[in-house]
């Protein structure tokens, strides 16, 4: 950490250099709003959009529903909320590689949220990171992606949040970075090589369904800004599919590995049926696996309220990210799972002939109840682990966290039961989990390299303690 | 300790187990603002229920970590209304629930539909057998509802609980390998049976050579993955051998947990309190009309919450103590054998046979589900010949494994040692070899099994307990005395090399100090008759139309069945009067 922080502040250095007009960008205290004139009051009543809860009254409004549609879309109100406070006030704290930033209150409070600001200033904050008084926005909010929303999007989305959204007068505390990322001036210079300007294009030579998916997993989806890996500076290293492989290739965010959104070498999701990733974001389960940890909220608060329409368009443009024609794929989720129970392995732990293998042992003792001695676990309730893109990750720090904290599936509308897998970090050490993670990872087809215990351990380090027994 | 007031609300449910559940989600999908008050604790499967803590024997099983606390509140027993009745300080024979999901998290899932005849029971006996057959004092009375009246909420709690089964008379044609003697049904079960353990396969076999008419068990243990009408999910069971006493890791067992709160507490009309323990109905002055409940609080507070609508789920003997501490309904009494409430209470008889094998036979026992068996009818109900037997009723008789936990479900042979080495040794030699053959029998309602609030003792909140005067009676004994002959006579030919037979003999006493079930019905019996039931047909109460009372304290006597299915169909049934008659024009709907 304390060797990026090096790297980090000579960078910061020669952007500051290059800039030259950070003092201009400083943020000078806001001048009190109540003198300008605010959006007039709605027709409509405002309404909060809290997660989770009652669903609020639509509005006779069809711009301010598409607005509320796009923001479910761009999912603010999972980083605009603290848990069990009003929502869009604000207030969540968001572990960074650079420190913990709080998220801002976005209702049409004049004096705690942006109810002073005009749209125009409205699209250059979402667009441009820069907000109403001139200073710059960290981009924890993720307006290099929010670039590509286009006007039509972008004043819909101003009526939602201008007449849909319940004031809340509460300012949540500031964010406070240490130096030198305390200057947020230096926004300036990072927009230079990581912000690109301009709506989303259309690409001609793609169907108008992949362009609807790439304009929303590029732009309000915001995909990349998680399962995107980032440089140093904190940049994504490619923005879209055009940009590099690097695009959507997975990434260790807030201590969980974002999975690929592309083919790989290794089973991913892109090689389920389109149903199937669909079915995933709409329902947060498919037969053979589940969202878990952080996606829980993507799925409640964001992708289970997208059209069917617009997921299959997402869908369509994830799987043709990375597809070589000719090139040996990786062996597909659902042949592994339709393989499986003939597998040694299964017949092993089935027949009981475990003696001496520890991980295998693990796995009779604390998993075989649930995801079974094939690992395919039971239709849309346990997910398989044969096959599974989670447990096949280059990178098992999602997997090692699972077993660890548990976690359950998202309750959505069409799926509402949040079925759990319990925690494991109480009763199972580091080298417990090592173990039946590599078994895990080298059964019923899966290729998966082998997880230490040091790994382990330094993921627990990252997890809340769970209640004692 | 304030006095607090809420707002009003349109229904108060007290108590929040199945029944609760049911007129929850049946009640705020019909629109109205619906509080349920649960006395104990918010429970889930994550994290109350979740491996591998769940399958603590000890601490479930033996200690009751789910069951009521008789520290704070109990009931009184005693035989006769000549005895004194002391309070019940044990779990043992029967085991309240408590907490959110009630008995509906720890039961094992048995899910049966009463017979037609059942439900009539009265009448058919009177019609088949002659009046003079129903002894003096044997205060049995029909249902007031019909088994085809219910037949559709009966299918309707199957879909809900995904229950695993074979249908034996689907729209009046018999199918093999189902219940020849129920009741027709529209449809088939909504999963298939449960698989077979070896038990229940020599029981099966044994049974078919004796010309009777095995089938398996109907379970609420999903035996596959499945998904509601309401879209909640359930998982396989996978025979863990932890079920009744315990929650169920799996999300196998259908429970009000995984069938019907995922959706339920996503309402927006729909509130649920806990540690909320309702002291009494409130009453309009004139006693007409409920005016909404009392309850204490968390934090030791007297609150009042108004509502329109009043309905007791809170399990038999609360909704009965209920009844009796809020002055609703003319108290029962047995020496002249008026009144309702407190009338007609019944129980469930049953006996059984532990069967020994020897090596070249595995029963491996810990291969359980709470549900998983074969069962034969033909010796329930009046699905038998009892003109010459001269006692009315009948039972199920079934090899059901359930588990084979090594504190309570580890049986040995006579002569066993209860300790030591030798005990030891005897385990090691039976444990994988040991099988039970079970039979559940009916309970009548008499004139002097009776409920009533104890003079002496009271519960933390200075109520009066609940005081159960309860015996075993001849006709019940003489049936379980027969029952007792045809187990022997199935248990002898599934071949174990040793036998121990446990039937309750003649003039037998009811013994609270063992475990025999939790099946308490009665108390607020239903029925057409308002001097002789408690609640009209739609169990509502005949003296005040806004107090509705669910559960098996409808039952004018017990049947041979576990009364489950029966206390879920009839939430739908009076659910939906509720919904497409009482609401439209509040009054007496019978």
């Amino acid at each position: 950490m304390s060797a990026r922080r090096v790297y980090g502040g000579i960078a910061a250095a020669v952007v500051f250099l290059c800039a030259g007009a950070w003092a201009v960008a400083q943020k000078a205290d806001a001048p009190a709003a109540a003198a300008s004139a605010s959006a007039p009051a709605s027709a409509s009543t405002p309404v909060a959009m809290a997660t989770g809860a009652a669903a609020p009254a639509a509005s006779t409004d069809p711009v301010l529903e598409h607005g509320r549609y796009l923001a479910r879309a761009g999912d603010c109100v999972s980083c605009h909320t603290a848990p069990g406070k009003p929502a869009f006030g604000g207030g969540l704290p968001m572990k960074t590689p650079f420190g913990t930033i709080v998220s801002t209150n976005i209702t049409p409070d004049t004096e705690a949220g942006i109810g002073a600001y005009t749209e125009a200033e409205f699209a250059r904050a979402l667009r441009e990171g820069v907000a109403r008084d001139g200073h710059r926005l960290y981009p924890a909010m993720p307006y290099p992606s929010f670039a590509r929303v286009n006007d039509e999007d972008m004043h819909a989305l101003f009526v939602f949040f201008r007449n849909g959204v319940q004031p809340v007068a509460q300012k949540p505390p500031a964010t406070d970075l240490p130096w030198p990322f305390s200057m947020r001036g230096l926004m300036i210079g990072w927009n230079w090589i990581y912000l690109d300007k301009g709506v989303y294009q259309s690409d001609s030579a793609r169907s108008a369904e992949w362009n609807r998916g790439a304009y929303l997993v590029q732009g309000l989806g915001h995909c990349g800004d998680c399962h995107t890996p980032r440089s140093m500076l904190g940049g994504v290293k490619a923005a879209n599919d055009r940009k590099g492989d690097a695009f959507l290739s997975g990434a260790v965010i807030d201590g969980w590995y974002a999975q690929p959104l592309r083919h790989t070498d290794r089973p991913t999701m892109a090689q389920w049926p389109a149903e199937e990733i669909v079915q995933y974001l709409q329902t947060g389960r498919t037969s053979h696996t589940a969202a878990f940890g952080a996606m829980v909220d993507v799925v409640q608060n964001s992708t289970q309220h997208l059209s069917t329409q617009d997921l299959q368009a997402v869908s369509a443009y994830l799987k043709s990210l990375g597809a070589t024609e000719g090139a040996p794929a990786a062996a597909s989720p659902a042949s592994l799972v339709a393989a499986a129970p003939k597998h040694p392995v299964a017949l092993a732990l089935r027949n009981g002939t475990v003696e001496g293998n520890s991980g295998a042992m693990v796995y009779l003792n604390n998993c075989n109840a649930c995801h079974r001695s094939d690992g395919t676990g039971a239709d849309k309730t346990f997910p398989a682990l044969a096959g599974n893109s989670v447990v096949n990750a280059k990178d098992p720090t999602s997997l090692i966290r699972l077993v660890l904290a548990g976690s359950a599936m998202p309750a959505t509308s069409k799926a509402p039961s949040p079925i759990a897998m319990p925690d494991f970090g109480w009763r199972l050490s580091d080298a417990d989990v090592a173990s039946v993670l590599s078994f895990a990872r080298s059964s019923w087809g899966n290729r998966g390299e082998a997880v230490t215990a040091d790994q382990v351990a330094k993921v627990r380090d990252t997890v809340k303690p769970a209640k004692n027994p | 300790m304030a006095n607090i007031r809420k707002p009003g609300v349109d229904a108060v449910l007290v108590g929040f187990g199945w029944t609760g559940a049911i007129m929850g989600m049946e009640l705020t999908a019909a629109g109205l603002k619906v509080l349920a008050l649960e006395r104990g604790e918010n429970r889930d499967t994550q994290p109350d229920f979740a491996y591998p803590r769940i399958t603590d024997e000890l601490s479930y099983g033996i200690r009751g970590k789910l069951f009521q606390n008789l520290s704070r509140e109990t009931v009184t027993i005693r035989h006769t209304p000549a005895d004194v009745a002391v309070p019940y300080r044990q779990l043992a024979s029967f085991l309240p629930g408590d907490g959110v999901g009630g008995a509906g998290v720890h039961w094992n899932g048995h899910h049966w539909r009463p017979l037609p005849s059942d439900l009539r029971i009265r009448s058919t006996y009177e019609e088949r057998y002659g009046r003079k057959f129903i002894p003096e004092g044997m205060t049995i009375q029909d249902f007031g509802v019909s088994y085809e009246e219910l037949e559709p909420h009966f299918d309707q709690f199957e879909k809900i609980c995904g229950t695993s089964g074979k249908a034996g008379n689907i729209g009046g044609k018999i199918q093999p390998g189902g219940n020849p003697f129920e009741g027709a049904r529209a449809n088939e079960f909504p999963l298939p049976p449960l698989a077979s353990v070896n038990s229940a396969k020599l029981f099966e076999k044994a049974a078919r050579e004796l010309g009777y008419h095995p089938f398996p068990q109907a379970a609420a243990n999903a035996s596959r993955a499945y998904t509601n009408p309401h879209g909640a999910q359930l998982g396989p069971c996978n025979f863990c051998g932890f079920c009744e006493r315990y929650g169920c890791y799996m999300y196998s067992k259908a429970s009000p947990q995984t069938t019907l709160l995922p959706v339920l507490m996503k309402r927006p009309n729909f509130e649920l309190r806990t540690r909320s323990h309702v002291l009494r109905v409130n009453m309009s002055p004139d006693g007409k009309r409920a005016t909404g409940v009392t309850y204490v609080d968390a934090e030791g507070n007297e609150v009042e919450q108004p509502a329109d609508l009043v309905v007791l789920c809170a399990y038999q003997l609360h909704n009965v103590r209920l009844l009796m501490l809020s002055n609703i309904g003319k108290r029962y009494d047995p020496a002249t054998g008026e009144g309702v409430v407190g009338r007609n209470y019944a129980y469930q008889l049953n006996g059984g046979a532990s069967l020994f094998f020897d090596k070249e036979q595995p029963m491996n026992p810990f291969v359980g589900a709470g549900a998983s068996g074969t069962v034969i009818d033909d010796f329930d109900g009046d699905n038998f010949d009892h003109g010459p037997l001269g006692f009315v009723g009948g039972a199920t008789i079934n090899s059901i494994n359930t588990g084979g936990r090594p504190i309570q479900q580890m049986s040995l042979p006579p002569g066993a040692p209860a300790w030591g080495a030798g005990w030891k040794k005897a385990v090691k030699e039976n444990y994988l070899y040991m099988a039970s053959v079970g039979s559940q029998g009916s309970v009548m309602a008499y004139r002097d099994n009776y409920l009533d609030l104890d003079p002496t003792y009271k519960d933390v909140h200075g109520q009066p307990l609940l005081r159960m005067t309860f015996d075993w009676k001849d006709n019940d004994l003489a049936m379980t005395q027969f029952i007792g002959t045809k187990v022997e006579q199935i248990a002898r030919a599934m071949g174990p090399k040793q036998l121990k037979m446990n039937f309750q003999k003649a003039g037998a006493h009811y013994d609270v100090r063992y475990y025999q079930s939790t099946h308490n019905t009665g108390g607020a019996p239903m029925g057409t008759d308002p001097k002789t039931s408690a609640v009209n047909r739609f169990l509502q109460v005949w003296d005040v139309p806004n107090v509705f009372v669910m559960g098996a304290s409808a039952f004018p006597q017990n049947f041979g069945y576990n009364p489950t299915g029966m206390v879920g169909a009839l939430a739908y049934w009076s659910a939906k009067a509720i919904r497409e008659q009482y609401l439209k024009n509040p009054g007496a709907l019978a």
